[in-house]
């Protein structure tokens, strides 16, 4: 399993490169367009990395995140989630920016290659910032009764979180 | 949510830091982590980039169509009652197509483009069609095939295959969109359902007055 993440990246890019080539004229003048789009999404979400970052600094520095880690502990053992990767779980539902911050906190203390350090930044990848997505789909079109959207969706965000813990399980162990 | 949430983790850093003892750490805190964003962004940057270029040339080179093809069916299937060959299901593809490469800029447009022309075929325009209900949810999956950003922190911090993790993230991310598509979908045919009870009982009982 483990060769199909190292080869799914340079094959892609390989056949996007292919692809480009037969079927499009000026590839590289696309290729800066993207990744002048690229970058301006990168400016729109700078500033909100900068204030969620430094709060994550601050909720761990002043020793609060290993408080609530801990307080949650019993709830990550009986799912058989490791404990560092609480934070994530918690936040990620709410804030891509904050689950950001928070996966490289835990990637700088844990090691990114360590079960935890992978659990996380599985849970970071299999989940969307379902608060924001809801708000901003719903309130394009004016409606305000979401009936049980929210229930699907968390329920969605709390599978992910359980089977990012069992999948790195089945995978590498 | 997101001001409760940040005010709240501050608040909580500089209560706790308080009774901690540890101010002198949390203003330090401070300053790193601003000094930290910025070199985080920095190297997100480059990654963010080189996909958004290459996810350009798959675009016009046609994988964004082929994939809206080849998602019909799941589409036909999650959307009962849907012209497949409408405007809503054809932004809808779009929107899963651009979501699966890592688009996100792309299909948040498409996204609402599918918002407003459901809200068209919505008969109680303030509450969420069972269409509405299915779409929304499946946004809120995460269906990216590569989590980009997640693999650059992950190479930041020294991880030996930084992209290892992609298969667990499919196994992980496709689970959470059968639960969260299948309960989406149950709610909406159960809730249905109990509409229609109550519609049934009103007659009965109009019919019960006569």
């Amino acid at each position: 399993m483990n060769v199909i993440g190292s080869y799914a990246l340079p094959l892609m890019i390989a056949g996007i490169i292919l692809l480009g080539l037969f079927r499009t004229e000026n590839m590289f003048n696309l290729f800066l367009d993207g990744a002048t789009d690229g970058l301006k999404t990168m400016i729109k979400i700078i500033p909100s990395l900068i204030g969620l970052i430094t709060a994550v600094e601050m909720f761990k520095a002043s020793g609060a995140l290993d408080v609530m880690t801990g307080s949650l502990t019993p709830v990550a053992n009986f799912l058989h989630i490791p404990r560092d990767v609480i934070p994530i779980a918690i936040i990620r539902p709410v804030s891509s920016g904050g689950a950001i911050a928070m996966l490289d906190k835990i990637l700088a203390t844990v090691g990114p290659d360590s079960m935890s350090g992978r659990i996380a930044s599985v849970m970071c990848g299999s989940c969307e910032t379902t608060v924001y997505t809801t708000t901003v789909y719903y309130g394009a079109v004016g409606v305000s009764k979401i009936r049980h959207t929210l229930i699907a969706a968390f329920t969605a965000d709390f599978a992910a979180m359980i089977m990012s813990s069992v999948a790195c399980g089945f995978i590498f162990s | 949510m997101i001001n409760y949430i940040w005010s709240g983790m501050i608040l909580i850093s500089v209560f706790f830091a308080a009774l901690n003892g540890r101010m002198a750490q949390l203003s330090e805190a401070v300053f790193t982590g601003c000094n930290q964003s910025v070199q985080i962004c920095l190297t997100i940057a480059g990654a963010m980039c080189l996909w958004g270029g290459l996810m350009r040339i798959a675009d016009k080179a046609g994988l964004t169509g082929a994939i809206g093809k080849v998602l019909g069916p799941f589409i036909r299937f999650l959307f009962p009652g849907l012209d497949p060959k409408g405007p809503a299901a054809r932004a809808i593809s779009m929107n899963i197509s651009a979501n699966l490469l890592g688009l996100g800029n792309a299909a948040t447009p498409f996204g609402l483009e599918a918002m407003k022309h459901l809200q068209k075929e919505n008969p109680l325009q303030t509450t969420a069609s069972n269409h509405m209900v299915t779409f929304v949810v499946l946004n809120s999956a995460s269906l990216q095939i590569i989590p980009t950003t997640i693999a650059v922190l992950r190479a930041r911090h020294g991880s030996k295959s930084p992209m290892d993790i992609m298969p667990a993230v499919w196994i992980a991310s496709l689970s959470a969109l059968v639960v969260g598509i299948t309960l989406a979908l149950i709610l909406n045919h159960h809730k249905a359902k109990l509409k229609n009870e109550k519609n049934g009982d009103a007659l009965q009982a109009a019919a019960g007055k006569a």
